[in-house]
């Protein structure tokens, strides 16, 4: 091995320590620590921690039977059929809000890519303006529209379609709204992404051997578009399934999403021990689409290394 | 070639930006709007900016968000264009699985997840809660968008013009500097902004990692959105917006002036 090949190797070492450690320090191992304390509290009872658990009351007492209670939390989990139900209803909102996300997006991201090539660039800069633009704006944005003396019922009595105002927030519906509104550009853009880069020219050939156009975009194009298609609901699903701002400020209350109840577990009911208990639930729910994720990811931005 | 004819494209295309900017639209107009209520139009009127001038509340918040902004956007972009060098030059490296996992993985995971794992990362070592634990979790949760932003960079242009520098005996931190790096600069500068932009956007990681005294922006706008809609509301949201669409307007011409360079850098070359 050549000198400069082992400076290169060496450099190389250098540049990766820095941000391996960071992640390793600030995302990987605290990761251990909700596991840890999910499971069990003795560490709690250290004394650094005590003050911090004073809040958590009902906690202090068990401390002496450790054994017993290290999977309390988790059986509390399963046993109140609340959690489950957030759980189901987080799935529920992430499958139907990636459907229709798929059926709105594909059409857009289909009619960006078969656009002037001029044009596409601002059209991908157009989609994704709103990407930068803040989360919360957008959604309290919804707000202004959707609530009962808003523009969305204003312009409805006035269109006389209906007489007295709806209530369209606090709703599923306005919950739909909202993430269909927030998560689009994330499923146009990898759509586009793939379209935009498929050939022409076998659409032309199948043109060419009398095949009709619904057909051979149903034969051809569709499946080309198929990577695109897996990023961009796996970049909606993912997220959409731990959401917590746009259920708490567009949902109804009377069924949570799991983002909720962990966050009221964290901040209203104090309990630490549970909030960590569902964050780690809600992590081996979605480990499988995340490292599916990961894959596609790894595949799109590592694949073409010389 | 049926490029661009149909009229189901354009109308698609039409109908989602339509879909994506309406509300953004009524939001801007409604913060100009003279009558506290949104049906009833007032006329025009800057009362709702007037007015938050006085508002030291948010004031403050804004420049509590600022700073956090500024400082961690900075942090993840040197960390995320390191991390994003180390993944498309080291090759193979002991660990590189689990590096590249670590980067992608912030990406989707949801936020209440990386929130809470950070708070009781800083209460696991009892670190005070405030300004500086919130930058850190924010140059954590960025630094992954900076990495994929500059590495979608690095894989598509000509490694051979590093190649031909180290050649030519040039050391591999020099050819990073005067090569690489002014190849790159527009990807980091994109990268820089939207790190800026997120940390600017972001409640959820930044309502757990706070602590007293540091309110940012976001947790001062959900407390009062959570009471209902408030024109000085509008207001703020609108200057954000602007001070966005101002920022990625001017981001976007760099990266063209960059491409202009390189195309004729590109020309350069070949005659």
């Amino acid at each position: 091995m050549s000198a400069s090949s082992g400076n290169r190797n060496w450099s190389a070492r250098g540049i990766v320590l820095l941000p391996y450690l960071w992640l390793f320090i600030f995302f990987l191992a605290p990761f251990v620590i909700v596991l840890k304390i999910s499971l069990s509290q003795t560490a709690l009872a250290q004394p650094p921690y005590v003050p911090l658990f004073d809040a958590a009351a009902g906690w202090a007492g068990l401390m002496d039977f450790v054994s017993q209670l290290s999977a309390d939390s988790f059986r509390l989990l399963s046993s109140d059929s609340i959690y489950l139900l957030s759980y189901l209803k987080s799935l529920q909102v992430a499958a139907i809000s990636t459907i229709v996300l798929l059926a709105v997006g594909y059409p857009i991201a289909y009619g960006m890519a078969r656009a002037p090539r001029a044009w596409q660039p601002p059209l991908v800069m157009a989609v994704v303006l709103p990407f930068w633009t803040s989360f919360l704006i957008r959604i309290y944005a919804w707000i202004n529209i959707l609530q009962r003396d808003g523009i969305l019922n204003d312009v409805l009595m006035r269109l006389h379609a209906i007489d007295v105002p709806a209530s369209w927030l606090s709703s599923d519906t306005a919950v739909y709204i909202g993430m269909v509104y927030s998560y689009l550009p994330f499923m146009v853009l990898p759509i586009y992404a793939t379209l935009e880069k498929m050939d022409e020219t076998l659409l032309e050939a199948a043109a060419d051997l009398g095949c009709p156009r619904w057909r051979a975009f149903w034969l051809v194009t569709l499946p080309l578009s198929l990577s695109g298609i897996a990023a961009g609901a796996l970049l909606c699903f993912i997220p959409i399934v731990g959401e917590f701002v746009i259920p708490d400020l567009l949902g109804g209350s009377e069924s949570s999403m799991i983002g909720q109840t962990l966050w009221s577990e964290f901040f209203s009911n104090r309990d630490w021990p549970v909030a960590s208990a569902i964050a780690v639930a809600l992590l081996g729910l979605l480990l499988v689409p995340i490292m599916f994720y990961e894959r596609l990811q790894q595949r799109a931005l590592e694949g073409n290394r010389g | 070639m049926n490029r661009g004819a149909s009229s189901f494209n354009v109308i698609s295309v039409a109908l989602g930006l339509a879909f994506l900017y309406l509300p953004i639209a009524i939001l801007v107009i409604y913060s100009f709007n003279a009558s506290r209520l949104v049906t009833i139009w007032g006329g025009w009127s800057l009362v709702w900016y007037r007015e938050l001038l006085h508002d030291d509340a948010v004031l403050q918040a804004a420049w509590v968000s600022l700073r956090v902004a500024a400082l961690s956007a900075s942090a993840a972009t040197v960390l995320g264009t390191l991390a994003a060098v180390a993944l498309t030059r080291s090759g193979r490296f002991r660990g590189r699985l689990l590096f590249s996992g670590m980067v992608y993985a912030p990406l989707v995971m949801p936020e209440v997840i990386t929130g809470l794992s950070l708070l009781l990362l800083f209460v696991a070592f009892d670190v005070d809660r405030g300004f500086w634990t919130i930058a850190i979790a924010h140059t954590t949760l960025t630094m992954c968008f900076v990495t994929v932003i500059v590495q979608s960079r690095l894989v598509t242009f000509d490694r051979s013009l590093e190649e031909a520098a180290m050649d030519l005996g040039c050391p591999p931190a020099r050819t990073f500097l005067t090569i690489t790096l002014p190849l790159i600069a527009p990807a980091i500068a994109a990268g820089w902004m939207l790190a800026f932009s997120l940390s600017l956007d972001d409640l959820v990681i930044a309502s757990f990692t706070t602590g007293p005294g540091a309110t940012t922006l976001p947790i001062r706008i959900y407390s009062e959105v959570r009471l209902g809609v408030k024109p000085e509301i509008n207001a703020v949201c609108t200057i954000m917006i602007a001070f966005v669409a101002f920022g990625t307007v001017a981001s976007s011409l760099i990266a063209k002036r960059g491409a202009v360079r390189r195309e004729r850098a590109a020309l350069g070359a070949q005659v």
